[in-house]
């Protein structure tokens, strides 16, 4: 696998040198037989992605962000802010929008892509605020009656003092328990990290994607292997264990479908990433309006209980 | 030497390293709040509270359900399923046998119908003594079954909480469990049900993002520990210390999440009033 990698780098590095010469018809024929290599090995080093080498692409600087693809998918799109008591958490962005004419309210849990923007959102960490707001936009969804797009990207809820004193876990739970009722459609999807109950008070849905390269866990690697072995360097090992990926879940009936990212990852070719998310959204919008909303609720409600049934 | 060892063997045994254990055997027991002894007789006569400090004992399931519900009127539930290994995660099978030589439960909650001063109630009780009172699939199945129950009956339901939160082992399946127990409570209150959730020490993770903050009231032990994230993690994350008394039930009432502080000795009756003041009104 290491190998791989090196090789690829240093077949990337040729074509880079041979782009900067006189591009003569030899060069370009070997410009493009660099390329095929290049492809090549791109598809043996993603098939054999380990679960700690998706943790790895999922927490990249480079992915693509919510903030990114609201941008790309979204005709329009308004932001609104704030939870009407306390503030306005920067690590959930929500609003209503429209995609393809589809009016739509999205919540998304929003991580930077570069330091600054991160420390502004708090790595996509949430605070109670941030679950106020996201239930307080998934009520008006429900009133104006349009479906709520929720988008996960977080290592896990904030644990800090003022988490605490305003009932994260309160917070959490209510967002669980609301979102079991709401009379909308609801579609939400992993694109990066989806870290415990952090993501689960985004997750209660109709449908649930993740992106190829996204991972959703209990807890992070570090803490499972923390808690488990005491000794959070493990993580690797944690990771391949905890059955985080989107194969896997997939596998296991936690999610409905797995959205494929460009080869080496969603941040090679951002733009056709977040179409292949469109592209999805649209049709899911459109399968969800036709089934009856207290058919759907119903069937919200059943796709949660039989987990942890068969015994 | 050898004798003096001898007499502390068989005579006294103290809490220290093994604090989680409930009312440890021997004749005289040393809190590990306040760190003097108490005759161990007494301490059942105290409800498993120190005289001295009023520190409080863990309960087991079984030792909570006796000083709160009416005598013979327990009818257990569920307690034949089973957790599976999804994860296939090594010794968690060996670990799962050795909790229920111990605790002889089948796992972290107890469940069932009973009364209390003759009102009915669908009744869960966690065990801190099994694995931490995690929560894995057996235990969110029991307490989302228990809920359930109790829509169908129509009766009030309770919960007394005390987890370490959402059982790593089970993996992704765990985490389910919150989602689970949170959506079966939404149609309890639905149906116009009382559900009074009782904090008790400690309800972290998991259980207090899901079905423990979720009552329509919601009661805590004195000093029981309630958080999210546990007093380590937040001290490691903001790399400073945490002042006294944080995320104890007098802390949480301060901060208005719970509805009152309740004392062990005074529990039966408090669950009892509201019962009673929350019975349905005769339809004529």
């Amino acid at each position: 696998m290491e190998e791989m990698k090196v090789r690829l780098e240093a077949v990337y590095k040729a074509i880079n040198r041979l782009k900067k010469l006189d591009q003569t018809s030899e060069i370009k024929e070997e410009i493009s037989r660099f390329q095929d290599v290049a492809e090549k090995l791109e598809i043996q080093i993603s098939s054999q992605l380990e679960a700690w080498d998706k943790v790895q692409l999922a927490r990249m600087i480079e992915r693509p962000r919510a903030r990114f693809y609201i941008d790309k998918i979204c005709d329009e799109f308004i932001e609104l802010h704030g939870d009407r008591f306390y503030a306005d958490d920067q690590a959930i962005i929500g609003g209503v929008g429209s995609i393809e004419g589809k009016v739509v309210t999205i919540i998304a849990q929003s991580r930077g892509m570069t330091a600054k923007e991160n420390m502004q959102m708090n790595f996509g960490m949430p605070h109670p605020e941030g679950y106020h707001k996201a239930l307080r936009l998934m009520k008006q969804a429900e009133k104006f009656q349009r479906p709520v797009i929720c988008l996960i990207d977080t290592p896990g809820a904030y644990c800090g003092i003022g988490a605490e004193e305003r009932g994260q876990g309160a917070a959490i739970a209510r967002n669980l328990f609301e979102m079991s009722t709401i009379k909308v459609p609801i579609i939400s999807g992993v694109i990066g990290e989806g870290g415990s109950g952090g993501a689960l008070a985004l997750s209660i849905a109709d449908k649930i994607f993740m992106q190829e390269n996204a991972v959703y866990s209990i807890l992070s690697p570090e803490g499972f292997a923390s808690i488990l072995w005491k000794d959070s360097g493990r993580a690797k090992e944690a990771a391949n264990k905890m059955k985080l990926t989107a194969q896997d879940l997939l596998k296991y009936g936690i999610i409905d479908d797995v959205l494929l990212e460009p080869l080496g990852g969603a941040q090679k070719s951002p733009d056709a990433t977040a179409d292949s998310v469109k592209q999805y959204l649209i049709a899911q919008l459109d399968t969800l309006a036709t089934i009856n909303i207290e058919k759907l609720v119903q069937m919200r409600y059943e796709r949660f209980r039989k987990i942890g049934m068969c015994l | 030497m050898k004798l003096k060892g001898l007499i502390k063997r068989k005579y006294a045994v103290t809490t220290k390293g093994n604090k989680k254990r409930e009312v440890p055997e021997g004749i005289y027991v040393q809190c590990p709040k306040c760190k003097k002894s108490i005759y161990r007789p007494e301490l059942k006569k105290t409800l498993g509270i120190c005289p001295h400090c009023q520190y409080y004992y863990p309960l087991s399931a079984r030792g909570r359900l006796g000083m709160i519900v009416d005598k013979n009127s327990f009818e257990e539930m569920d307690s034949d399923l089973k957790s599976s290994n999804p994860l296939e995660f090594e010794g968690y099978e060996e670990k799962l046998e050795k909790y229920k030589e111990k605790t002889k439960q089948n796992e972290a909650v107890l469940t069932g119908k009973a009364t209390i001063e003759g009102q009915e109630v669908i009744i869960a009780i966690m065990d801190s003594g099994f694995m931490m009172g995690s929560m894995g699939q057996v235990v969110g199945e029991k307490i989302a079954r228990a809920i359930e129950r109790a829509t169908l009956d129509k009766i009030p339901l309770i919960i007394f909480t005390a987890s370490g939160g959402a059982r790593m082992q089970e993996g992704i399946f765990s985490l389910m469990q919150m989602a689970k127990t949170s959506a079966a409570l939404a149609k309890h209150d639905a149906n116009g049900l009382l559900y009074i959730s009782v904090l008790t020490d400690p309800t972290t993770g998991g259980v207090t993002a899901s079905f423990a903050t979720l009552g329509d009231i919601i009661l805590a032990e004195p000093g029981a520990l309630v958080g999210f994230a546990g007093p380590r993690v937040i001290e490691q994350t903001i790399k400073q210390k945490l002042p006294e008394g944080f995320q104890r039930a007098e802390f949480l009432m301060e901060k208005g999440q719970i509805d009152a502080i309740v004392k062990r000795e005074e529990m039966r009756q408090t669950l009892a009033a509201i019962l009673r003041l929350h019975q349905k009104k005769e339809v004529r």
